[in-house]
């Protein structure tokens, strides 16, 4: 069983590995979307370090919800997807090896680059350390959500379009705690409540998301 | 023993058939003919569990294949249009990972064996992005060598082989039927498969 799922995760890595461009386009997107905004707003370490958790936690949202549409497209369209559905292992264990490859390859990178466009922002020492916590436990929601999106979506026109409209709204809890700790942390308070809270949004997705997305891509495969 | 009783199959508001059955037996062939869009695939694809029936129900060994899937799928090798392969890897990557994924351990050894039994082994370190459409569909092929499934479904296996290639593998699949295995396929080309029954399962549209 665990095979399988390693096998799976494997495969996925290596292609993100000979498919580099796709890695590229989601961190290149989430630096330049961070770095314009400094450039717009000015040099103020005021205004940028009260903008900084929530900007900062935006972007990382689209750039993990642009690379989305791979997810699954690739392996529908090759009929990979088919003989996924067909192993005999449990299907929503065989997506959670497609979304931690998923995350690893699209979130992880955005976790390890945030404190350096945090920089930008003057944000002191404590909050670039929470805002790396809050991305390393938030990230993981945004692709298990964003993978149920992903196979609803599968196979229909436009597709990049409609994942947006319904993950986004989903993505709304992880936002607001993820961007709350940052912000608790640079006004001096604790950030552990949003941390916790965060993890706890993240557990739940983990459970159900896996399944979710199982169910929606036996629909999108018939 | 896959049994099919009164199968409907729908897709969109057309009536593709109905009231279809048949039993299949140990070491036996059943062909599935029909004009293009008469619903050979869809009936292939019925019987892999990927699509509902919209009537009847689908037993392997007296059980629905939908209730007892974990033990349906073990016993199942499905090769559809699609090939199931990775563009970026390669032939033997593949195979192997395709293998490993269908819960089989599969070493580099008996996948290069797989690919030289086909007759691509030379393609094997090639990604499959640079094959033909033949030479992609062999790759695919090669999954039957490896293959310990009783049960092949088979969706226009032929297509896109040459004749060599198509004779290499009719004799695999007579061979996996004399040891007791089970095939389904459709094919518009007459191919000489020498299998204990034949039962032809013509839908018209």
């Amino acid at each position: 069983m665990n095979q399988t799922w390693l096998t799976l995760l494997r495969r996925d890595l290596l292609l993100a590995l000979r498919r580099r461009s796709d890695i590229a386009t989601t961190l290149f997107f989430f630096v330049i979307v961070s770095s314009l905004f400094p450039l717009g707003i000015g040099p103020e370490p005021a205004v940028l370090s009260s903008i900084a958790p929530g900007v900062l936690w935006v972007a990382a949202l689209l750039a993990g919800m642009i690379s989305l549409g791979r997810l699954f497209a690739a392996d529908f369209a090759d009929g990979s997807l088919e003989q996924m559905l067909l192993a005999p292992q449990p299907l929503a264990w065989l997506v959670s090896a497609k979304i931690f490859a998923h995350w690893l390859v699209c979130g992880l990178p955005v976790v390890l680059l945030a404190p350096l466009i945090g920089l930008q922002y003057a944000l002191p020492n404590d909050a670039l350390w929470v805002l790396v916590y809050s991305l390393l436990l938030g990230t993981p929601t945004l692709s298990l959500i964003g993978a149920i999106g992903a196979a609803l979506t599968l196979g229909v026109r436009g597709s990049g379009l409609l994942v947006a409209l319904l993950v986004l709204p989903l993505y709304i809890p992880t936002l607001i705690f993820g961007a709350g700790a940052v912000a608790a942390s640079q006004h001096g308070m604790s950030a552990e409540a949003h941390l916790s809270l965060l993890a706890a949004v993240s557990l739940l997705s983990l459970v159900l998301a896996p399944l979710a997305t199982a169910a929606a891509l036996r629909i999108s495969v018939e | 023993m896959l049994t099919a009783q009164g199968l409907a199959c729908v897709r969109g508001d057309r009536l593709l058939f109905k009231d279809l059955g048949f039993v299949l037996e140990a070491g036996s062939l059943l062909y599935v003919l029909g004009e293009n869009g008469s619903g050979k695939s869809s009936l292939l694809r019925m019987l892999c569990g990927l699509l509902m029936p919209g009537q009847g129900e689908i037993l392997w060994a007296g059980k629905s294949i939908k209730s007892h899937a974990e033990q349906y799928l073990p016993n199942l090798k499905y090769l559809g249009h699609l090939n199931g392969l990775k563009d970026d890897l390669t032939a033997l990557e593949n195979l192997q990972m395709g293998a490993r994924i269908a819960g089989q351990d599969v070493t580099a050894a008996a996948a290069l064996a797989a690919l030289t039994a086909i007759g691509i082994a030379r393609c094997a370190n090639l990604p499959v992005r640079v094959l033909s459409q033949g030479q992609k569909r062999r790759v695919a092929l090669a999954a039957l060598w490896l293959s310990r499934s009783p049960l092949w479904i088979l969706d226009e296996p032929f297509a896109a082989l040459d004749v060599a290639a198509t004779e290499v593998l009719a004799a695999r699949i007579s061979e996996h039927l004399a040891a007791g295995g089970m095939t389904i396929l459709t094919s518009h080309q007459d191919v000489p498969i020498k299998a204990k029954s034949t039962v032809s399962l013509s839908l018209s549209a």
